[in-house]
């Protein structure tokens, strides 16, 4: 029987040589997840070593600037290493501690994911190797450093188009290749069940906090939650605890490269079809014959040619709205909010920022809307420059 | 009987790989004849996939070329049913669960047999997915070859309860590719097989040379090669024929 199903999105595509290990994490995960000892252990390392709860910040004068509905950003930037990014790999590493696995792997893209996996092998002494494309390493030189620097080794994928998705690849090749002592650490909600449940779960902390910070300062729920999406894990983080409020509205933002009629970009719901690839049942973009396309987009944390499956079913039920966002415009969101509120911005986040500057102007001034601004975008300066016309070195 | 079953009636049997399209299906075309007539049992086509994640480096970059030459499925399907006469053993096909979902996985398996083409391999659709195959594959008559791994264990006998035409035991851990040495207690896992089914069981990955393919021909009832044929047709290209020929004739006899 099928497993692990968001309507009719998800499942267990996998080779047979790594069923058993998808097994046994799901049995780890269900026997763990509620295990006070783990609970408490994996809260205080949220606390203390990541630095949760992250800030709810009211963006005063984006919202005077703006003119419209009451903006506030959810500070995922200020986690430890930068980003929403932590808050899986802490869970899932602690996970594999718990499993006896002595080895972590991992994919990424923008390296945040490689990044955080790495810092929390070396906080909890698990071996680390991270898989990231070719080009990824060179637009992400700095985080390349970074990864080494925590101690974990980093092999730049030089098959098909070198990013993210031939990451995951390697990552999975790599699973089957030592399975015993190794876990995967899925860096977003996709891949083979449980990942995507497992890591909707760690990210879950994001919307729960928004609920409670907001109960706070304002006595009631936003109206609007707005976050990128490549395979979807902060988006899905930031909507869960909501997705039972009809009245907040949930808009997930895709990269849309050059464009959503131009062959350069990563909008999966806009432009993607029903497939099954990376262990789920999904939407990805790809041809008439399957074969899936070589996706284009500034983000290297966006460039994926699929999306996570619980965000394909709130897609077909309409519960979310996915809107494509372009280089351009999250170019200038990522500009627009360094310049506005000091606060620099990663460039995936900023696809998010983007959908927000044009949408509340739209809205009347009694509505909130909660941007959750997924990392930090030191990591991005480099590249922007570059976009700019500005070359300057890493 | 079966042509799978047919297959496995004539000795050991000996299953090469192709990837079709590599490096242009004239090629293909002239190999999935003249492999029948060196010895083949049966003859896995691989249509290429963009993203082959059970694939070693060797069959990764066979389809990479398989597409960039512009190989689709319509016309490896077109090809084999041209061809299927002149071709004397049966027919497997080996890709990803993608281009069979996205070309309607009812519409495949019609073309499959359309084309005489009598089972498939999907290595990443287990047991638990095979659902979203079996009902387009028994409705043509096409069997589903279910695939065993080092690390199935207990698995082993509840796939072989259900398996169809053979059991393809995979060898070793990791993706497919040419390997020094295999250390996977095969006997074993035909065993557990054996114990619940009668089905065939055939070997593969890493299986490059005739020593190989005898030592596993003692277990199994039959010996898959894959990427020892593909780096064959990496090195010679459009004359590939003849070498192929040459070792497919030379791993037949090796397990006979």
């Amino acid at each position: 029987m099928s497993k692990g199903k968001f309507g009719i999105h998800g499942g267990q595509f996998v080779p047979e040589t790594l069923m058993n290990a998808v097994n046994e994490l799901e049995e780890a995960y269900n026997k763990y997840k509620d295990d006070p000892e783990f609970v408490a252990e994996l809260d205080k390392l949220m606390r203390e070593y990541a630095g949760r709860p992250s800030l709810l910040y009211y963006a005063e004068k984006m919202t005077n600037d703006l003119g419209g509905a009451k903006i506030y950003l959810k500070r995922e930037d200020l986690n430890h290493t930068g980003a929403h990014k932590i808050n899986n790999c802490l869970g899932q590493c602690l996970l594999a501690k718990k499993m006896g696995k002595k080895r972590v792997i991992a994919e990424t893209g923008a390296g945040q994911h490689g990044v955080a996996t790495a810092t929390v092998a070396a906080l909890l002494g698990l071996e680390c190797e991270i898989f990231m494309g070719k080009e990824d390493t060179i637009r992400q030189a700095l985080n390349v450093y970074r990864m080494r620097l925590l101690g974990a080794k980093v092999h730049a994928v030089e098959t098909g188009t070198m990013t993210l998705k031939d990451a995951v690849n390697e990552c999975m090749r790599e699973w089957t290749n030592r399975v015993d002592d190794t876990l995967y650490v899925l860096g977003s909600v996709m891949g083979p069940h449980p990942f995507p449940t497992i890591v909707r779960d760690f990210q879950s902390v994001i919307s729960k906090e928004i609920r409670q910070q907001l109960m706070e300062k304002e006595g009631r729920l936003p109206d609007t939650v707005i976050a990128c999406v490549g395979g979807g894990s902060n988006a899905i983080g930031a909507f869960y605890d909501f997705i039972n409020d009809e009245s907040v509205e949930l808009i997930g933002c895709e990269a849309a490269g050059l464009g959503v009629d131009n062959p350069k970009n990563a909008a999966t719901i806009a432009n993607g079809s029903l497939g099954i690839f990376h262990g789920m049942k999904s939407y990805f973009c790809q041809n008439e014959y399957g074969q899936i396309a070589p996706v284009y987009s500034i983000s290297a944390g966006l460039d994926y040619p699929g999306i996570g499956p619980e965000h394909a079913n709130l897609s077909d039920t309409g519960r979310a709205k996915y809107v494509p966002i372009t280089d351009e415009e999250a170019v200038q969101a990522f500009e627009y909010l360094s310049r506005t509120e000091g606060i620099i911005p990663a460039i995936e986040s900023s696809h998010a920022l983007a959908h927000c500057i044009k949408l509340a102007p739209q809205m009347s001034k009694d509505k909130i809307i909660v941007v959750n601004l997924s990392g930090r975008g030191d990591k991005d300066v480099a590249a922007i420059a570059r976009y700019r016309g500005e070359d300057i070195h890493d | 009987m079966t042509d799978i079953r047919k297959a496995f009636s004539n000795g050991k049997a000996f299953i090469p790989f192709v990837t079709a399209g590599d490096p242009d299906l004239e090629t293909t075309e002239k190999l999935l004849i003249a492999m029948s007539e060196s010895g083949a049992d049966i003859i896995e086509i691989g249509i290429p996939f963009s993203d082959p994640v059970a694939e070693g480096v060797v069959i990764q970059e066979a389809d990479l070329r398989a597409l960039a030459s512009g190989t689709t499925t319509d016309k490896i399907f077109d090809m084999v049913k041209r061809i299927r006469p002149q071709i004397k053993c049966a027919l497997a096909v080996m890709t990803y669960m993608n281009p069979i979902f996205v070309y309607g996985t009812e519409k495949f398996m019609s073309k499959c047999k359309e084309c005489g083409i009598s089972a498939v391999i999907v290595p990443d659709t287990p047991f638990e997915e095979k659902a979203e195959l079996s009902f387009a594959c028994d409705a043509n008559g096409v069997e589903l070859v279910s695939l065993i791994a080092p690390t199935s264990h207990d698995r082993i006998k509840t796939i072989a309860k259900e398996a169809q035409g053979f059991v393809y035991c995979v060898s070793s851990l990791g993706v497919t590719g040419v390997r020094n040495e295999i250390t996977t207690d095969i006997g074993e896992m035909v065993r557990l097989v054996k114990s619940v089914s009668d089905v065939p069981c055939a070997v593969g990955f890493g299986i490059s040379t005739p020593e190989q393919a005898k030592k596993m021909a003692e277990s199994a009832d039959g010996v898959i090669v894959g990427s020892a044929i593909v780096k064959l047709v990496a090195k010679y290209g459009r004359d590939a024929v003849k070498p192929v020929c040459d070792y497919v004739k030379s791993m037949k006899e090796a397990i006979s």
